[in-house]
């Protein structure tokens, strides 16, 4: 291969993000303690200016670097996907790791690193680019779930996840040496060039199938691969579970939906009924467990394996509507989870941490406008009209219906009754009930600019969803 | 049926050694195999840490004559060099450095072993079931030249896996940031 200039246009938006986190290093160097606040605000620009050359290079179709990186609508709406949950975590972060006591500057440029392994699976037109992005993504939240070193559960959260990551890596790279044993390629389009040609599917690609979707299960937290997320999600820093539960989940999601749809496509009848128990199961667990959770992080993350399970619900659906259903699930579902944690986050000051669910009692006696947002990012969670939750599982519904699956529509909206539940509850805490105490919230300017971005988005796509759902379809990958 | 007779010439292959073309290399293959499965088990089994990082070499010589198998000695000279020289000798200097107390020396394996074993067991029993009825088995390698390989790898990670390559040393770069932000002191 020679190389081609193409390929470092092609691959700029990853490039200027791994250049600038390694020139943050050496800059945090130069820096007072005082002034390590300006990590922060760089690591903010170097998103935008990412976002804004990734806007940039899209249009055509680009496939590069031996055809191991592609850059097309696809990939282009997950990487902006990235950049909103990144800035947006970032902004929440500011005050609140301070509060904790954790301000080091290798906070900001680990979550570049990890967004640098993000973009790269989003791009990952080889099982082998996205295998590589996959681990460069982990590595860095790994370490950020274990960022609080003094606080015993954060410890654990970050040894829980880290074992049984690399455990959940080992089955993928197995399953991947399976398909590669019998197809001779990794490379996505390839391999469903020929695996259509073989007219009798091979025993190992069905086992092969299975360890990829156990592998990428691990992931996006299905069950049941599913144990680490509420032990990660509540020992981690809660700015951190804003930015794993909405980031690393799209970043799965989105080589996940890749590999399945488009390299395995051929054999999709082997894994449609995985698909369809997995996101049952899931959907259930997530459902049930969450009612009785007392810890709100806790709570979170059993509604976020429920929401997985949803979006899985795209996955059987197939086709482009099934592809658009999950790609506005996950635009949807950053925005009003980012919105909720974010909440969670200017909770955290001083005497109260802000993680029980009795925290929130009567807040909105105190503080009106939290509470509403609260209120929106809560409705939106348990998919109540007019947010944007209710639109995307109302598409992902309509997808499942018009291919006939409608027994799983039936369980996917019972499921979606009872999470309501759990939601509800919160908003009766904070409507109905009297407050236990004073309410002290760290609010700052960048965690009003956050939590605004992220209620517009939410109501926004509730109100208007017509314009969004265009952008989704635009973006399918053929 | 076929499954059956394509698990039966597997076993066969390993315990009756019916010799046929290629088969002395798939014996050597599930030798190796079998022997690196077995010392990574002892590695998370064994009560005392050097022993685990004893039983951690063997299992790291295996992959090393695995290379050997596939035709590359340079990985199999690089894997023994950095792995079982450089990486095991500081594991061992570590150990002994921290000199760990009895009481932390405990077999991993946690309480519940009996239903971690029974599902291991189904999951190695249904993949060597597939397996046995894949035609993988029956894949034959490609004749590799043992001729300037080095030079060969060099190329292709240069220009063929010139992404996954530069990908590694991001990720090599970011273990390490993340060791030493996890190691260090807090300084107040």
């Amino acid at each position: 291969m020679k190389f081609d200039m193409i390929n470092i246009y092609a691959s700029l938006p990853e490039i200027i993000v791994i250049v600038s986190a390694c020139a943050l290093l050496i800059i945090d160097l130069f820096l007072k303690k005082e002034q390590k606040r300006l990590v922060a605000y760089l690591s903010l620009a170097v998103v935008i200016i990412a976002a804004g050359e990734t806007w940039r290079i899209a249009g055509n179709p680009l496939l590069v670097f031996d055809k191991m990186f592609i850059v097309d609508n696809y990939a282009i709406f997950f990487k902006m996907l990235f950049y909103l949950a990144t800035f947006l975590a970032i902004l929440l972060s500011i005050n609140y790791i301070k509060i904790e006591e954790i301000e080091h500057s290798e906070y900001y440029i680990l979550m570049l690193f990890a967004l640098s392994g993000m973009m790269l699976m989003a791009s990952g037109a080889d099982l082998l680019t996205i295998y590589l992005g996959l681990e460069l993504m982990a590595l860095p939240i790994y370490m950020l779930v274990g960022f609080m070193k003094k606080d015993i559960k954060s410890n654990e959260a970050s040894m829980k996840y880290i074992v049984l990551g690399a455990l959940s890596s080992g089955i993928l790279l197995y399953g991947i040496s399976l398909i590669y044993g019998l197809t001779g390629t990794t490379q996505l389009s390839e391999l469903a060039a020929v695996l259509k040609k073989q007219t009798d599917i091979d025993s190992a690609v069905i086992l092969s199938t299975i360890f990829l979707v156990a592998g990428f299960g691990f992931k996006v937290a299905a069950v049941p691969f599913h144990m680490w997320a509420p032990d990660a999600y509540e020992g981690a820093p809660t700015s951190i579970t804003a930015f794993m539960s909405v980031g690393s989940k799209a970043a799965a999601f989105a080589v996940f939906l890749r590999v399945l749809l488009d390299a395995l496509s051929p054999v999709s009848l082997n894994w449609i009924a995985l698909i369809s128990a997995i996101s049952v199961v899931t959907m259930i667990l997530g459902s049930v467990v969450a009612l009785v959770q007392t810890n709100i992080k806790r709570m979170l993350a059993y509604s976020s394996i429920g929401h997985a399970g949803y979006a899985l619900l795209g996955f059987v659906a197939g086709g482009s509507d099934g592809i658009a259903s999950v790609m506005l699930y996950m635009l949807i579902y950053a925005f009003m989870n980012m919105g909720i944690f974010g909440a969670i986050i200017i909770m955290r000051k001083g005497g109260i941490v802000g993680d029980n669910i009795e925290d929130y009692t009567g807040l909105a006696k105190v503080h009106r406008g939290i509470a509403l947002l609260m209120l929106i990012f809560l409705f939106s969670l348990a998919g109540i009209p007019p947010t944007a939750g209710f639109v995307g599982k109302f598409y992902i519904f309509m997808a499942l219906i018009h291919k006939g699956f409608i027994a799983l529509a039936v369980i996917a909206a019972l499921t979606a009754a009872i999470s309501a539940y759990f939601y509800i509850r919160i908003i009766m805490l904070m409507y109905m009930k009297e407050p236990l105490h004073k309410f002290d919230l760290a609010q700052t300017p960048a965690t009003r600019i956050a939590l605004a971005i992220a209620a517009a988005g939410t109501i926004i796509i509730g109100i208007l969803p017509a314009w969004f759902i265009e952008l989704v379809q635009k973006a399918v990958f053929s | 049926m076929v499954v059956e007779d394509k698990f039966y010439n597997l076993i066969f292959a390993i315990f009756i050694l019916q010799f046929r073309e290629h088969d002395m290399e798939k014996l050597f293959f599930l030798t190796f195999a079998a022997i690196a499965v077995i010392s990574a088990l002892a590695v998370v089994s064994v009560r005392n840490p050097v022993h685990s990082a004893i039983a951690l070499i063997v299992c790291l010589f295996q992959v090393a004559a695995v290379f050997i198998l596939l035709r590359s000695p340079f990985l199999a000279a690089v894997q023994v060099f950095i792995y079982v020289g450089a990486v095991m000798v500081l594991f061992l200097f570590v150990i002994m450095m921290l000199d760990i107390k009895r009481a932390v020396i405990t077999s991993f394996l946690p309480s519940g072993r009996f239903w971690i074993i029974a599902l291991l067991l189904l999951l190695i029993g249904e993949i060597v079931f597939t397996l046995a009825d894949s035609k993988l088995v029956d894949i034959q390698m490609a004749q590799a030249s043992l001729d300037g390989t080095v030079m060969e790898i060099g190329k292709a990670m240069f220009s063929t896996y010139l992404l996954p390559f530069e990908i590694v040393s991001v990720i090599l770069l970011v273990a390490l940031m993340a060791a030493i932000v996890m190691g260090r002191k807090e300084i107040k």
